[in-house]
């Protein structure tokens, strides 16, 4: 495999994981905020009793364990992929929230609204047709590729 | 009002913080070996980056006023909605982070913001 293809599989895998773990903790963290309701009282003492039952809410751990693998395969990414490129890649979430939130939370999706996600699925592919990478030479660790 | 002043919030801060956070993983470079060892490994020198800690508290300012939206707002709603930092992030790539951002980048940047002003209207 060439370096310029490695690169770009290795992108392409870390941004499917991103995507997946960013729009399953979206939702996981939606329904268990959900369950808690709505913060009605915005006092000190209203926002704290908020904040714990938001941290003892079992939907809502499992939302951060999946945001954190998110944000790990984030962090990966960034240390070689352009931010201008991995930003708009995972915009790909929102292609797979709506999804999600339709079938899971039976949430309803307005026809505009799926005309957005269209959109913003095609904006994704357009970026995934330009270079990963556009700040630093590829051939920097030629010793750790194996 | 309430919904568009937390989404500026959550937009502003979390691209802020996502393009301090892009600095500091520059600087530690490119991640080769995906091993548990290694990725907390480069989780460790990540940690020892000031960038990072700056990205991070932007980032825990963006993440508790989504919570507090998504505690009024539909998630099918929210997460859209929040998409305006796709066009803040690339005006950020370009002229802090320099990255070369081609006709092609912008017109799919575009395309992602468009359809997040779809999304909006479809509400």
């Amino acid at each position: 495999m060439t370096a310029h293809k490695r690169l770009r599989t290795k992108t392409v895998v870390l941004l499917a994981l991103m995507v997946v773990a960013g729009a399953t903790g979206d939702v996981l963290l939606s329904m268990g905020v959900k369950q808690i309701g709505e913060l009605q009282h915005w006092t000190p003492e209203g926002v704290a009793a908020f904040l714990v039952s938001v941290f003892t809410n079992v939907t809502v751990w499992l939302g951060i364990a999946c945001l954190v693998g998110y944000f790990v395969s984030y962090m990966l990414v960034l240390s070689w992929a352009d931010f201008s490129f991995v930003l708009p890649a995972s915009a790909l979430t929102y292609v797979l929230v709506p999804v999600l939130a339709r079938i899971v939370l039976n949430e309803s999706v307005t026809p505009l609204r799926w005309a957005g996600v269209g959109c913003i699925f095609l904006g994704v592919v357009l970026v995934g047709l330009t270079p990963p990478s556009t700040t630093h030479a590829q051939a920097d660790h030629p010793a750790e590729q194996a | 009002m309430r919904t568009a002043f937390f989404v500026a919030i959550v937009v502003l801060a979390s691209t802020l913080g996502e393009i301090a956070m892009t600095r500091a993983m520059k600087i530690i470079g490119e991640v080769h070996s995906f091993s548990p060892r290694a990725i907390f490994g480069v989780l460790g020198r990540a940690f020892r980056q000031g960038w990072m800690w700056i990205g991070f508290a932007l980032m825990a300012i963006s993440f508790f006023a989504m919570l507090a939206l998504l505690s009024w707002e539909d998630v099918s709603f929210v997460i859209p909605a929040t998409a305006a930092s796709y066009a803040a992030g690339a005006l950020g790539a370009k002229f802090l982070l320099h990255e070369t951002v081609n006709r092609t980048r912008w017109l799919g940047v575009l395309l992602v913001s468009i359809g997040v002003a779809l999304v909006w209207m479809g509400k």
